[in-house]
């Protein structure tokens, strides 16, 4: 599996406040989520991002609330793939339960421009700069993450461990 | 190697008799948490399950508080949603309103959180009932809907930073300012994936009010958990609210931790997060210019329990609201609420010229009530300070205790009580 795509850069700390707003979560539909994704930082974002693109931070992103409604919102967006240099322990889980493709890499967080082209293979967890042509090689999820991620996420990974 | 408080308590759950850190566990939970936020989206997950029943309706806890009494037709029908699947499956304990509190308070005070559970929950402030001597952790909708169906869940066991508390506080400091104070000093993502352990001759200054306080702002530092030993303040405090039966675990002499820490409460003064992180921290005395406000709040998961409006009605007492200033109450609970009312506290609120709302989330999250306009600023006792968190993208918030944000609803501008 890979994803390939223009970047969309953001810093550290982003917050899950200004991933999606408090103020929608009335509602549980990822569209109408997703047209609220990151306006609070970044109202270009949702005018400008395409299926398949790319967002890349820095430390900690998805802190603060438990809200699942974030990483739909990324997903619901058109986002295949988040990397960062951490992530808020939160926001991984929801990311690998809801099956939004996430990658740790401290080097390539830093170094990828807004606007690069990069593409992440998740079987190697090699992450390409082919704007730059750098290479780097991110923090590959353990056995137990990735079987969820293969089943397509948490509740068919446990619908299918009830099986055996 | 000894194992940290929080790790014999997951490998009890794990039943293992020994766990490291890094270890992938799946526990036995004690209790599953959602509230009317988080709950609709579990729910939407839970019928993904080929088995669609729920593994033990004594153990889920359903709490409408973000956005109730309903604020708008979107979030009176997730309440609704939320109110059906609870009645289709007899949950025990579904809190609406006239019953519900907001769920961290609320929790607790039904007597649903005793030491040694492992609790998850569907909201970030779970993390709150470690003040018991619990693991209890923030988790999203699906997990909550896996928790739900299967009575367990997946963990990373964590490593530890220890605090070892030591001195007593004086009188306006509070839990409040002792985690502002950390959280100032390791940055919010100081514990990142891990817990926090309390320890130290200190902690038996602390009230658990205290303590519920603290625990419930480890998450702000990134941490998995945060978590008190058990003493007799904890018992006293299980025995009046629960019939359930505790756990006493203790970290072990020669448990390993990544870094420790020793907090001298005695030095601790009054300390104010500045936007918009909440390790962005200062001591009242600190603030060189004056920070005018428009706003106070005092209530929340983190500071909205009796002995939080205690402080406030004691400074509020014989004195006024700032005009112009909107200085907002929100008791925690219903039973907080009550109490709140028999002590006299409420005719203090409201004769200082504060408002009082029954319990919820509300002006935290920026939900509903006491939203802020453009350029405005509010000082409060809820937990977090991100940009747009209580409203307008360009407005201010400024966490601080009780104690603070009384004085400074009187004084229209950021002062401890000392400055009265």
């Amino acid at each position: 599996m890979k994803a390939k795509g223009r970047v969309f850069k953001f810093g550290d700390n982003v917050d899950t406040d200004v991933i999606i707003p408090a103020r929608y979560l009335n509602s549980t539909d990822p569209k109408e989520l997703a047209s609220h994704c990151m306006e609070d930082i970044d109202t270009g974002f949702i005018k400008q991002v395409k299926k398949g693109d790319i967002m890349v931070a820095n430390k900690n992103f998805g802190c603060g609330s438990s809200r699942e409604h974030a990483p739909l919102a990324i997903k619901a967006a058109g986002i295949d793939c988040v990397i960062a240099e951490t992530f808020a322990r939160i926001f991984y889980r929801n990311a690998i339960n809801i099956g939004l493709a996430i990658i740790e890499c401290p080097e390539a967080a830093k170094e990828i421009a807004a606007d690069d082209e990069v593409e992440v293979d998740f079987d190697t967890g090699i992450i390409t700069d082919v704007t730059t042509g750098k290479c780097w090689q991110g923090q590959p999820f353990p056995e137990f993450m990735q079987n969820i991620i293969r089943q397509g996420g948490l509740v068919p990974y446990i619908n299918s461990k009830n099986k055996e | 190697m000894g194992m940290t408080m929080t790790q014999k308590i997951l490998a009890a759950a794990a039943g293992l008799d020994s766990v490291v850190p890094g270890q992938l566990i799946e526990a036995k939970l004690d209790l599953v948490l959602g509230n009317d936020i988080t709950t609709p989206v579990a729910i939407n997950e839970m019928e993904r399950f080929d088995n669609k029943s729920v593994y033990d309706r004594d153990k889920i806890a359903l709490v409408m508080d973000h956005f109730i009494p309903n604020k708008d037709i979107k979030s009176a029908e997730n309440c609704k949603c939320v109110r059906e699947f609870a009645a289709k499956h007899d949950i025990t304990n579904y809190f609406d309103v006239g019953e519900m509190g907001i769920e961290h308070a609320l929790v607790p005070e039904k007597g649903l959180a005793v030491a040694g559970d492992v609790i998850i929950g569907a909201d970030s402030h779970t993390c709150t009932y470690g003040a018991l001597g619990a693991f209890s952790t923030g988790v999203g909708s699906t997990d909550m809907a896996a928790g739900m169906s299967t009575g367990q869940s997946w963990f990373k066991v964590p490593s530890a930073i220890k605090f070892n508390l030591v001195g007593k506080p004086s009188k306006w400091v509070s839990g409040k300012d002792v985690i502002l104070h950390i959280i100032g000093k390791i940055g919010v993502d100081g514990a990142l994936y891990k817990s926090m352990e309390f320890a130290g001759e200190g902690v038996k200054y602390l009230s658990m009010d205290d303590r519920f306080t603290i625990a419930n702002m480890a998450i702000e530092a990134g941490g998995k958990n945060g978590i008190f030993p058990v003493d007799d303040q904890t018992i006293a405090y299980m025995k009046e609210h629960s019939a359930r039966e505790y756990k006493i675990f203790e970290a072990d002499a020669d448990a390993e931790y990544d870094e420790e820490y020793t907090i001298d409460l005695s030095a601790l003064e009054s300390t104010v997060a500045f936007p918009h992180l909440p390790e962005n921290t200062k001591t009242v005395k600190e603030i060189t210019e004056p920070v005018a406000v428009d706003q106070a709040v005092i209530g929340s998961c983190t500071n909205g329990r009796i002995s939080d409006l205690r402080i406030a009605a004691e400074i509020l007492k014989g004195r006024k609201v700032k005009k112009n200033l909107r200085c907002i109450v929100i008791p925690a609970t219903q039973a907080v609420y009550l109490q709140a009312l028999e002590e006299g506290l409420l005719k203090i609120f409201i004769e200082a010229g504060a408002v009082v709302s029954t319990p919820t989330c509300g002006p935290c999250l920026g939900g509903y009530m006491g939203v802020l306009a453009e350029g405005e600023r509010c000082i409060s006792t809820t937990n977090r300070n991100f940009v747009g968190r209580m409203g307008h993208v360009k407005s201010e918030v400024y966490l601080a205790s009780p104690a603070v944000a009384a004085a400074s609803a009187v004084l229209g501008r950021i002062a401890s009580p000392e400055d009265l």
